[in-house]
């Protein structure tokens, strides 16, 4: 029983420390919250040792499959060299890690980011199939919009009005709706938690 | 007027000394020269003197209306002259300014309209959270996506194949991921339940140490601790497009049956779930990021959108005091759009308050 209370009065405390922190702009509130902050940073760094070991613990069971074991022989290799190359020979700017980091990290980030161009044409093929009212409506919008931005849509009279009026009417409502919705969504659970109603992270 | 008249040093007012908010660490000192001064000058120093002596110099841009200190100690005093140059040579010299010390309040009175709205927010949700105490029924009203989570777990069961949960990208300070880690207690209980393999691919280093405890506590609550295996709950990367990489590959690979998005995404959102949706699994997601909604509402079978994703607890658990929050939640949604409707229309005639609050 200790056990589950006694976390939950740290993060009684600490939430209403915190929320009380926000508002006092004193120098002794904001030295509380810098010292909170480098807590976090500790606690993170910790957790990144636990990360390696599930990362490497992961990998390593996965060589003994066959299906896998390519995929985890990559990860190793590279996690090992990155390692290797970042503790002898530096990670300043002009040292090989950065040079490997350059020339293989981000060209390889670069191309998956490139894949959302095929996925976005079949998730927007998936959306404009017209089904009902509400999928037409998306339809005429979105023809409205890619045509407008284009070049032979600043040639339509009133189009780049219809567009701007699009994106900021009734596009920006929503938005604004969802994100009044998720800010008090955000305080009702920060209280939620801080109350210890919630308490799912201490196992129920 | 000779060019030496115009070099010659003019000793002017003292310049007017201010704490521009109660930090306790700053500040501004305003600077007003004359006109004849100013056309003249191409470099501005300030002098800042602590009460103790300490004296500094402080090179600042030459059309500055006013400088703003920063990083000084509430508890010393300070004082300022300015020094006026041009091509090197001073022109101006103020006389120091009186002693100030930087303002340190208890209170920042600018986020008192925030602050009582904090206060009638957290009343509002304790006096529902009382009622629902007192055993009042309250009704909640069906959310599709949540009413499909255990269709999707059952669906995962029957299928002999694996659920993939994400928890989003952010960190544990966001609370949309914490959301998502509530919900992921509550699946990982049903799936619990129907002995379904629950996969948890990570992308935080410390979302990844509370994911795996609670998806353990989940277990050992339902009496199953035997079904945890660590291995299912690991740190994939923190490469945004190499986590996304690595969970396209996870599902394609196991063929998961049921994939669920939860928290906040960037712009991976739509790789994860086309390629989900290409698998034929069955997928609900539910985040708060605004610019990736509608990625996941073409893509996913049931999106959570916006504040749902933070009533998914209460609507899963439905636990009367975690629903009560929700009415609280609720309640004062109708009053701010009583607010905002009322201000709207006032300032359709003109009339324009903000109260402080927008």
């Amino acid at each position: 029983m200790l056990q589950k209370r006694i976390p939950l009065l740290i993060v009684f405390i600490t939430g209403i420390v915190m929320a009380v922190q926000y508002f006092v702009p004193h120098p002794v509130s904001q030295h509380i919250y810098d010292t909170s902050l480098k807590w976090d940073r500790a606690v993170a760094s910790m957790a990144y040792i636990l990360a390696i070991v599930s990362f490497l613990r992961f990998h390593t069971r996965r060589l003994k499959d066959k299906k896998y074991a390519l995929y985890s022989t990559v990860s190793l290799v590279a996690f090992f060299t990155m390692v290797l190359v970042g503790f002898v020979l530096g990670t300043d700017e002009r040292s090989l890690f950065q040079d490997i980091y350059k020339n293989m990290m981000v060209p390889l980030q670069a191309t998956t980011f490139s894949l959302l161009a095929f996925f976005m044409s079949s998730a927007a093929y998936r959306a404009f199939r017209i089904r009902g009212l509400e999928a037409t409506i998306l339809m005429i919008t979105a023809f409205v919009i890619i045509f407008g931005t284009t070049t032979i849509g600043n040639y339509v009279p009133y189009m780049n009005d219809i567009v701007e009026w699009i994106m900021a009417v009734p596009n920006l409502a929503s938005k604004r709706g969802i994100l009044i919705g998720v800010g008090l969504g955000v305080v009702a659970t920060s209280i939620k938690i801080i109350l210890g109603i919630e308490r799912n992270w201490v196992g129920g | 007027m000779s060019f030496n008249a115009v070099l010659m040093v003019l000793f002017l007012s003292p310049p007017r000394v201010f704490s521009p908010d109660g930090t306790g660490k700053k500040l501004t000192v305003q600077i007003s020269l004359p006109k004849e001064v100013q056309v003249q000058i191409t470099s501005l120093q300030l002098v800042r003197e602590c009460k103790t002596g300490e004296i500094d110099t402080l090179d600042i841009l030459p059309f500055l209306k006013a400088y703003t200190d920063n990083d000084l100690n509430y508890k010393v005093e300070y004082r300022y002259k300015i020094l006026a140059f041009s091509n090197g040579n001073l022109i101006h010299e103020s006389e120091w300014s009186d002693f100030a010390k930087p303002k340190a309040e208890w209170f920042d009175t600018s986020k008192l309209p925030l602050f009582i709205v904090m206060i009638l927010f957290t009343v509002i949700i304790i006096f529902y959270i009382f009622q629902a105490r007192a055993n009042k029924r309250l009704f909640l009203r069906p959310i599709a996506g949540l009413e499909a989570v255990n269709e999707a777990v059952g669906r995962a069961t029957e299928m002999g194949r694996p659920i993939i949960f994400i928890s989003g990208l952010s960190t544990i300070s966001d609370i949309a991921t914490i959301a998502a880690l509530n919900i992921l207690s509550h699946i990982a209980k049903r799936a619990g339940q129907f002995e379904t393999r629950i996969i948890v691919p990570c992308y935080d280093p410390v979302v990844y140490t509370i994911a795996r405890e609670m998806v353990k506590e989940a277990y050992t609550t339902i009496g199953r601790p035997d079904l945890f295996n660590g291995d299912d709950i690991y740190f994939a990367t923190d490469s945004q497009f190499g986590y996304a990489a690595h969970v396209a590959a996870r599902m394609v690979r196991e063929k998961s049956a049921t994939n669920f998005f939860m928290g906040y995404y960037f712009a991976e959102s739509l790789i994860l779930s086309e390629t989900g949706a290409s698998t034929g699994a069955i997928q609900v997601a539910g985040t708060d990021s605004v610019a990736q909604l509608p990625f996941f509402v073409v893509t996913c079978d049931y999106t959570l959108i916006g504040e749902e994703l933070y009533a998914a607890s209460a609507y899963l658990s439905r636990d009367p005091l975690l629903t009560g929050t929700i009415k609280g939640q609720d309640l004062a949604k109708l009053l701010l759009t009583v607010v905002i409707f009322g201000l709207s229309i006032l300032s359709l005639f003109g009339v324009n308050l903000t109260l402080g609050l927008f």
